[in-house]
């Protein structure tokens, strides 16, 4: 329940060009109209209170992923939390676990780009192109859906918590995105491509304990990804043991 | 300093596509003040017009179709070889994307699936569920990957560097560490996105402020037909998401208070799948005539899916579904969509040609930034996505034929003087003691939505005018709240609204000159078209006193003759 129209923002304030300045909660208080958003009220307080807040935004509907945070503990983007769904009167805002921050709530994303990079996200094909479209069944357009609406905002990767002590794991977002391709019927990579992810630093690193999902403001499933694609892996190795080879 | 062939200013479907035509010959360099995915073409819903002719009750479309549709729907104010280029193109760009991967949606035969959209004669829209923006934007990101393009992710241009009738590269601010950077480049590419920003209500994104346009304007570059402001009729109130055009395309229907489909009364025909500047005077009317459902967040018009039934809202506008839960609290399955018109789409923009080149030498501009014009008076749905990718495509092979004819040499010391004009600029917006940006945006914000909008009179925009010549005054006084360069978005908010108010003053005079209605520029004072005195495009470029100079350019017209547009 709302219990009064002025909130109390606590912000997590940092800034790596003054590395010896502690990260310190600052608490902002200000009055939220019903329906308003996390992230309408982060712009009212650089306007209106502090114009030395860094936060990233862009598109304020849930589509751009710029605004991953955690909001009273929860990861989600600040552009789709309404402020009073929370049952009381303060919001403690903090930048995106698993990551560097550069400043406030800005993180640096560059591992999970570099992350992103690697799994080739990209359509592989060997046949020519056709003239016109390559056939594509609704039933198979269906097996990416999920992973087509990943908007790499990195709520997943924040949420990780195989991230947290293996920085080197590639995180749910890539795999989802491996999957993505991997599960395209057009799309022609080899067994080869998936094998750098055939360890602990890819598939086998997952802890399967979902938190991806939860984290997920897309309904997105990474796990069902990662899952997935250990299935064709283990699948590839059985086309290897008998006889078949690896392409 | 840093070099390039060829720098590209944004990361959007334009820039991405022109970067991708070029990396393989040219060194170049792509900047964004965003990470690229974070452009705003990934908001785009609908769909992407092409004559395929996938859908069985399309199966006679061809891009003549496509072509006349776009004349008609510009009000004649588009050039018609521009808009025949872009609807030939149109099929061979669906296909591109479709070979580099794009999940298009899927007719049962596994063809590209196509619906109607509003103003087309035919179901042309190809869609990727209702999130096409997002499904092209990371394909071609992917691409750009794929092609290892190089890329500047957040870093922020503050000024285009033009003298002696050249474009000789642009200085940027890196955002991270606050460091000025010089960039030379034979040829720059603008592909820097729309002004909607300038309006309080939009459905654009926050980073659309128009500052590209500002930024080429403020080095000399001429502006076309900036009064063509396209509002968009289906915007959910409160916060101006936007409600695809794909909602009325699948079906829907939009009912006053009285429960009547009220698009009967207007265009019987069409009916809501007449163009958008129609739909959203149609809206406007009856909000204004008592007709609207009240709301604590303002009037509005109900947008009613219900009757198409949960498994075709999920499947084909899943986004819309959970959009309207999170953020206004309604299950469109279950009730209906509380709507209103706002701004959504920039017609006008850099004065370029269809080639995408500007006057100036080396500068070019393509997407929603640029004006070739092929959207004219009023855009489609459908043709911006289109407009992005076969301008970016065809600006790259114009720049490899430019640069394969002639070199240029930019040079480096008109970009040291810039940069040092730029430090002067920061310096005197973090001196303390001015007023805040934010103040002068939202005013600027507030007379835009209210009088430079749907509906247009003399009085208005001469109020507006004055209104916006006294911003810019107070501009001179602007100053934010921190010295630091580094990660100060205050900073850039400020250094923004200097081409904002530039952008808003070129708008607002150029609809106060022009007196007849065409497409979305529509005078309660002169409510018609006026064919023999402005069939004709409005330039807009910035005189010796720094105030905007207005002349006007004949239209291209090759085939079809203005005739009265009726749907």
């Amino acid at each position: 329940m709302i219990k009064s129209d002025t909130y109390t923002f606590k912000i997590l304030r940092y800034d790596v060009k003054e590395p010896d300045k502690e990260p310190l909660f600052e608490s902002y208080k200000i009055k939220v109209i019903p329906g308003l958003t996390v992230l309408a009220m982060l712009l009212r307080i650089r306007d209106e209170i502090d114009g030395t807040l860094s936060f990233r935004c862009s598109c304020r509907s849930a589509i751009c992923g710029s605004c991953a945070m955690v909001i009273n503990g929860k990861i989600d983007l600040a552009c789709r939390t309404q402020v009073a769904t929370f049952g009381t009167d303060t919001i403690i805002l903090e930048p995106l676990p698993n990551f560097e921050i550069i400043k406030d709530l800005v993180v640096d994303m560059t591992p999970f780009w570099q992350m992103y990079e690697k799994i080739q996200p990209y359509l592989i094909r060997k046949s020519p192109a056709p003239e016109k479209e390559i056939h594509q069944s609704e039933k198979d357009r269906k097996k990416i859906d999920q992973f087509v609406n990943c908007i790499l905002c990195a709520c997943c990767y924040g949420a990780c918590p195989v991230l947290n002590r293996d920085p080197q794991y590639a995180g749910p977002a890539a795999l989802a995105k491996l999957q993505r391709f991997s599960s395209d019927s057009r799309d022609q990579r080899s067994a080869k491509a998936l094998e750098i992810f055939n360890n602990e630093k890819g598939v086998w690193g997952c802890d399967t304990v979902f938190r991806c999902i939860d984290a997920c403001p897309k309904d997105v499933r990474p796990t069902d990804g990662i899952v997935g694609l250990r299935k064709t892996m283990l699948k590839n190795k059985f086309k290897i043991m008998s006889g078949g080879g690896i392409k | 300093m840093i070099t390039h062939d060829i720098l590209i200013v944004g990361g959007g479907l334009t820039g991405l596509r022109a970067a991708v035509g070029l990396c393989d010959k040219y060194n170049v360099g792509l900047i964004s003040k965003v990470y690229p995915l974070r452009s705003h073409s990934i908001a785009a819903q609908g769909g992407i017009n092409a004559s395929l002719a996938n859908n069985p009750e399309g199966r006679d479309d061809t891009w003549e179709k496509h072509t006349f549709d776009t004349v008609k729907g510009s009000d004649y104010l588009g050039d018609q070889n521009a808009i025949e280029i872009m609807c030939k193109e149109a099929p061979k760009i669906v296909y591109e994307m479709e070979h580099w991967g794009c999940p298009f949606s899927r007719f049962p035969d596994g063809t590209i699936a196509q619906r109607p959209f509003g103003g087309g004669g035919f179901p042309r829209t190809c869609f990727s569920t209702d999130i096409t923006g997002h499904s092209l934007l990371n394909t071609l990101y992917e691409r750009a990957v794929y092609k290892n393009v190089k890329i500047y992710p957040e870093w922020f241009v503050t000024g285009l560097c033009v003298e002696n009738g050249q474009c000789h590269g642009v200085i940027v601010l890196d955002i991270h560490s606050g460091e000025l950077i010089p960039v030379r480049a034979k040829v720059t590419v603008f592909g820097t996105g729309g002004y909607g920003r300038v309006y309080r209500n939009s459905t654009n994104a926050l980073i659309n402020t128009g500052s590209g346009i500002g930024m080429a304007y403020k080095a000399g570059v001429g502006l076309k037909d900036m009064e063509f402001v396209q509002f968009h009729p289906t915007t959910l109130i409160g916060t101006n998401i936007l409600m695809t055009e794909g909602c009325r395309g699948e079906g829907g229907y939009l009912f006053n208070n009285k429960g009547e489909r009220f698009m009967k009364s207007y265009v019987p025909t069409a009916m809501e799948l007449a163009p958008r500047d129609i739909v959203s005077r149609c809206i406007q009317t009856e909000i204004n005539e008592g007709r609207g459902f009240d709301h604590p967040l303002g009037k509005y018009i109900q947008l009613d899916l219900r009757h198409l039934g949960e498994k075709k809202i999920l499947e084909r506008l899943p986004g819309i579904h959970s959009i309207c839960i999170d953020f206004i609290g309604i299950d469109p399955v279950k009730e209906p969509i509380p709507i209103m018109p706002s701004q959504h789409y920039s017609m006008g923009g850099i004065d370029v040609n269809e080639k995408g080149a500007s006057e100036i030498k080396g500068f070019y501009a393509a997407g929603e930034c640029a004006c070739v014009s092929v959207h004219g008076a009023n855009r489609l749905g459908g043709n911006s996505l289109l407009d992005t990718i076969v301008f970016g495509k065809l600006t790259a092979q114009a720049i490899d034929k430019e640069l394969s004819e002639h070199d240029l040499k930019p040079e480096e010391n008109y970009l040291l003087k810039l940069e040092e004009n730029v430090e002067k600029k920061i310096n005197r917006l973090t001196k303390p003691g001015g007023e805040r940006p934010y103040k002068l945006a939202a005013d600027l914000g507030a007379v835009m939505s209210e009088k430079v909008g749907i509906f247009r009179t003399k009085d208005e925009l001469a109020q507006a005018l004055d209104e916006v010549t006294k911003i810019k005054e107070r501009y001179r006084n602007v100053s934010v709240s921190s010295t630091d360069k580094h990660m100060n978005y205050e900073l850039h908010n400020a250094l923004e609204l200097d081409y904002m108010l530039e952008v808003a003053h070129t708008i607002v005079l150029g609809a106060l000159l022009r007196e007849e209605s065409r497409g979305a520029h529509f005078r309660r004072d002169f409510d018609t078209r006026n064919d023999t005195n402005w069939l004709k495009h409005t330039i807009a470029k910035m005189g010796n006193d720094l105030e905007p100079v207005i002349s006007y350019k004949d239209v291209v017209i090759t085939r079809y003759q203005p005739m009265e547009r009726k749907y």
